[in-house]
């Protein structure tokens, strides 16, 4: 590995279509030399990725890059040919994109992705290519390389697909190495290992820009940050200074939206009020110990939901936190009466919803018919949840036309709603597709609220969102929570939108529930040694 | 770990795909008993009586002798589900009964006439996706001129009528520049214009569909990934795009084998090539009951092998099918 810089003074990106001409970056100016990590932070939209991409020759069809100085090493890279900028690419600047679930060919054993890496530039023969992918697959720390490496990206879990995208960029031992939100997606544990992984690759010598909306991330890798919006920049500095001390407004808001900095705290007139309805508060949904065992491929099986139990009160709100296949997406889908427990009951409002397959009285999908709309859901993504030839009008009217709500009233009823979730009535006319990913989520929210249900289940409904419209539909979530006393049955991986939101916490591993409790309880002091990991990686 | 972990890794790689066979080659045997259900009562449909559909067709003849030996041989005084199953076990020993106008026995025609049309087919298919491929890969996202091209170009060749276009390469290149004989007389030369007419239009058709899977290949991040690493435009076409776009394609090609086996009729009749469809052609125009339901049947058993094949082949390019279909 040779040890040059990436100097970029006075980037500006700008895409041309047709006549027009649009301007996505700004004077951008920083680099990143050997040992030393740069990030590029801002929000979807800020020109973060594009600045990168510009700087492999990439930044995509119709973009015109400009820059007083862009140079690696001794390399002027602003007059090259796309030959000359082939060679660049993987050989001195290595790029992780992000998602290896999809940036990796998913018909393509990852041995291929990386022996091909080294194949593009001619690099030793087909024997010494095989032997030097298993060894990068060592040394970004999988296991069992020799099988590994026959395995394809959806063989893999989160956390091995990425360290194995990461090899694939580190195959030439490139100077500087490009990572776009390397951790975004995954787990907090395995966060935690990426992060030790980028770390040993700095410290072996190698240059990092990491791009990230991450700031937990950044101060834990980056030496220098560089804080973007709408294209420009808007702060720059050492990490220290920046982020304990931000001079600018954004990177304020940036940090203030970073989850879990406020715990929750109630509003005592809401408390007044909730002790004033009733001295016991009203159980709204209880579930007791559910087991549930899926089918695994050749007559294996696995045990998704393992004796859970818990009870929700009304206009109260219980978070389940745990990593990918944990069980707590499954945990939901039997709570809505689309999956069948093998053990364990529900009630809800007092009334049997949910039965298991064994003995005992059995609920039919009839009998819970009439009080459906008692209970809805939002998920991560609304869009998908959306007939895309309806405009938001048409998708709440339809809420309301199962709600029972005759058709004379529904407009009357669609504003209301709106209102309700902070939106303006002009977007009733609009199309989903149309509209911002916060705004997505809110009109989810409004139609969720559409037959005033008891119980709202919230799979995840923050985590395709930026960090400040995810901090805008928290606070949205807990204001219709005091106005409309609805309990709330939240399910996230991400613990500080858990510790922000829940009253009470269900901490799950492996389909178990390993701790349970009030939320600061939970958090200040976790009693479960996964619990403790969980918060430790967080940290 | 790595022992365990290898040996189950394999175990998961063999097992789905000998399940896999296994159930096509049931239902490709459901398929055929299908087509055989089909033609016995076609048989008991036709005009007329069936002795006569197996001894002749309407213009035939037969003395007394002859019918009462055809109604022993078919078990016509026995109730239907008896015929039926001498019929099922009639077609289980391979026999296919006499063909009356080529006075032989069927299966001896189709035995004859088979491997012509098996060459033209395969060779018209072959030259199909090696055009359809080249012009995807030479065109596909070139800009805005050549895609435009290269995409009229298919739809053009897709719209063509296979005859049409056999007469016009014949009038060409056979009688205008003689460069290729007029009359396939089985040898290489022969076989150049024939094919041309079969697998240009089909060629067209399986573009357009990969061309649209292949404009969807090349917006996915995994491209995106390879280009960083360094890859040309073409290692990233032939490597990492065409075998994403390939799939439909494969999906068509088993349909369009079978098609062509079926409607190559018209090219066979303008090159005067002998071959399946030329016999199905005359077999129907004199109602020759015996030989149109063996080709029907045959044409049928070729279907289910192709479609067998290209399940295969589906799990060749896109292992990812292999874990799903458990």
């Amino acid at each position: 590995m040779s040890k040059a810089s990436l100097i970029v003074d006075n980037l500006s990106v700008d895409f041309a279509a047709g006549s027009a001409r649009k301007s996505v970056v700004r004077h951008v100016s920083f680099r990143v030399e050997p040992g030393r990590a740069v990030a590029l932070v801002g929000e979807s939209g800020s020109g973060k990725s594009v600045t990168a991409r510009s700087l492999v020759g990439l930044a995509g069809a119709g973009a015109i890059v400009s820059a007083t100085r862009l140079s690696y090493g001794d390399r002027d890279l602003r007059a090259l040919s796309q030959r000359q900028w082939r060679e660049i690419r993987g050989r001195d600047i290595g790029f992780v994109l992000q998602d290896a679930l999809v940036s990796l060919d998913p018909l393509r054993t990852i041995g291929a992705e990386i022996e091909e890496a080294l194949a593009a530039h001619g690099w030793g023969d087909r024997a010494s290519r095989r032997r030097r992918a298993q060894d990068l697959l060592r040394s970004v720390g999988i296991p069992d390389p020799d099988i590994r490496a026959l395995q394809r990206s959806d063989e893999l879990s989160g956390g091995l697909r990425q360290r194995a995208l990461i090899a694939t960029a580190l195959a030439l031992d490139p100077a500087i190495v490009i990572a776009d939100e390397p951790t975004t997606a995954l787990d907090s544990t395995v966060q935690a290992q990426i992060v030790a992984l980028l770390s040993a690759i700095k410290e072996k010598g190698h240059g990092l820009l990491i791009i990230s909306h991450d700031l937990h991330l950044v101060s834990k890798l980056a030496d220098e940050v560089v804080v973007m919006h709408h294209g420009d920049v808007v702060e720059q500095g050492p990490v220290s200074d920046v982020l304990a001390k931000p001079r600018h407004a954004y990177t304020r808001a940036l940090l203030d939206a970073m989850p879990g900095r406020h715990p929750r705290r109630r509003r005592p007139i809401a408390r007044d009020r909730e002790e004033q309805a009733s001295s016991l508060p009203e159980t709204v949904l209880d579930v007791r110990d559910l087991t549930k065992t899926f089918d695994g491929p050749a007559g294996s099986a696995r045990l998704a939901v393992d004796k859970v139990s818990f009870s929700i009160q009304r206009g109260r709100t219980l978070g389940i936190v745990g990593e990918s296949g944990s069980g707590k997406t499954t945990v939901a889908r039997i709570a809505l009466g689309l999956v069948t427990p093998d053990e364990g009951e529900i009630a809800f409002a007092g009334r049997p919803w949910v039965a298991s397959t064994g003995r005992g009285p059995r609920v039919s999908e009839a009998d819970r018919r009439p009080y459906r709309r008692d209970l809805s859901v939002i998920y991560q993504d609304p869009l998908s949840s959306f007939d895309p030839r309806w405009t938001v009008g048409q998708i709440l009217s339809d809420a309301l036309q199962a709600a029972g709500l005759a058709r004379k009233d529904q407009a009357r009823r669609i504003a209301d709603l709106l209102a309700k979730v902070r939106l303006p009535i002009e977007i009733a006319d609009r199309w989903p597709l149309n509209l911002s990913g916060g705004q997505r989520q809110r009109v989810a929210i409004a139609r969720a609220l559409a037959a005033n249900p008891k119980v709202v289940i919230c799979d995840e409904p923050v985590s395709a969102l930026d960090v400040s419209v995810q901090a805008q539909v928290l606070d949205l979530l807990a204001d219709l929570q005091e106005e409309l006393g609805i309990a709330y049955l939240f399910i996230s991986h991400d613990l500080g939108v858990i510790r922000q939101i829940s009253d009470d916490v269900l901490v799950m591993q492996s389909g178990r529930a390993v701790e349970q409790g009030a939320t600061e309880q939970v958090f200040s002091a976790p009693a479960h040694p996964f619990t403790k990991a969980l918060l430790q990686a967080a940290s | 770990m790595s022992a365990p972990a290898g040996r189950s890794l394999q175990i998961n790689r063999l097992w789905p795909l000998g399940w896999l066979i296994c159930r096509r080659l049931l239902s490709g045997a459901l398929v055929l008993l299908a087509s055989a259900t089909v033609t016995f009562f076609a048989l008991r449909l036709t005009p007329g009586d069936p002795v006569r559909a197996v001894l002749g067709g309407p213009t035939a003849n037969p003395t007394p002798e002859t019918v009462a030996r055809a109604i022993a041989e078919f078990g016509l005084d026995r109730p239907l589900p008896v015929q039926y199953l001498l019929h099922i076990g009639r077609l289980l020993r391979g026999d296919l009964g006499t063909s009356f106008s080529q006075h032989q026995q069927v299966s001896a025609v189709i035995a004859e006439q088979i491997g012509p049309t098996l060459w033209l087919t395969g060779s018209a298919v072959a030259v199909a996706w090696l055009l359809s491929t080249l012009s995807v890969l030479a065109t596909a996202r070139r800009g805005w001129a050549l895609s435009a091209v290269g995409s009229a170009a298919e739809t053009m060749a897709a719209a063509l009528p296979q005859f049409w276009l056999g007469l016009v390469l014949l009038a060409v290149f056979a009688f205008g520049l003689r460069w290729f004989p007029p009359q396939s007389d089985g040898g290489f030369l022969g076989m150049v214009l024939p094919t041309l007419a079969l697998a240009v239009p089909l060629a067209g058709f399986l573009a357009q569909v990969t061309r649209e899977s292949f404009e969807l290949a090349l917006d996915q991040p995994f491209i995106l990934s390879a280009r960083m690493r360094g890859l040309g435009e073409g290692a990233v076409r032939w490597r990492h795009g065409l075998r994403h776009a390939a799939l439909p394609g494969i999906s068509l090609s088993a349909w369009a084998i079978g098609s062509l086996i079926g409607n190559a009729v018209l090219v066979e009749v303008i090159f005067s090539r002998p071959g399946l469809g030329r016999v199905l052609y005359q077999a129907v125009s004199v109602q020759d009951m015996p030989l149109t339901i063996g080709v029907t049947l045959v044409v049928t058993l070729v279907y289910v092998v192709a479609s067998l094949a290209v399940d295969l082949l589906y799990i060749l390019v896109d292992p990812r099918l292999k874990a799903k279909r458990t």
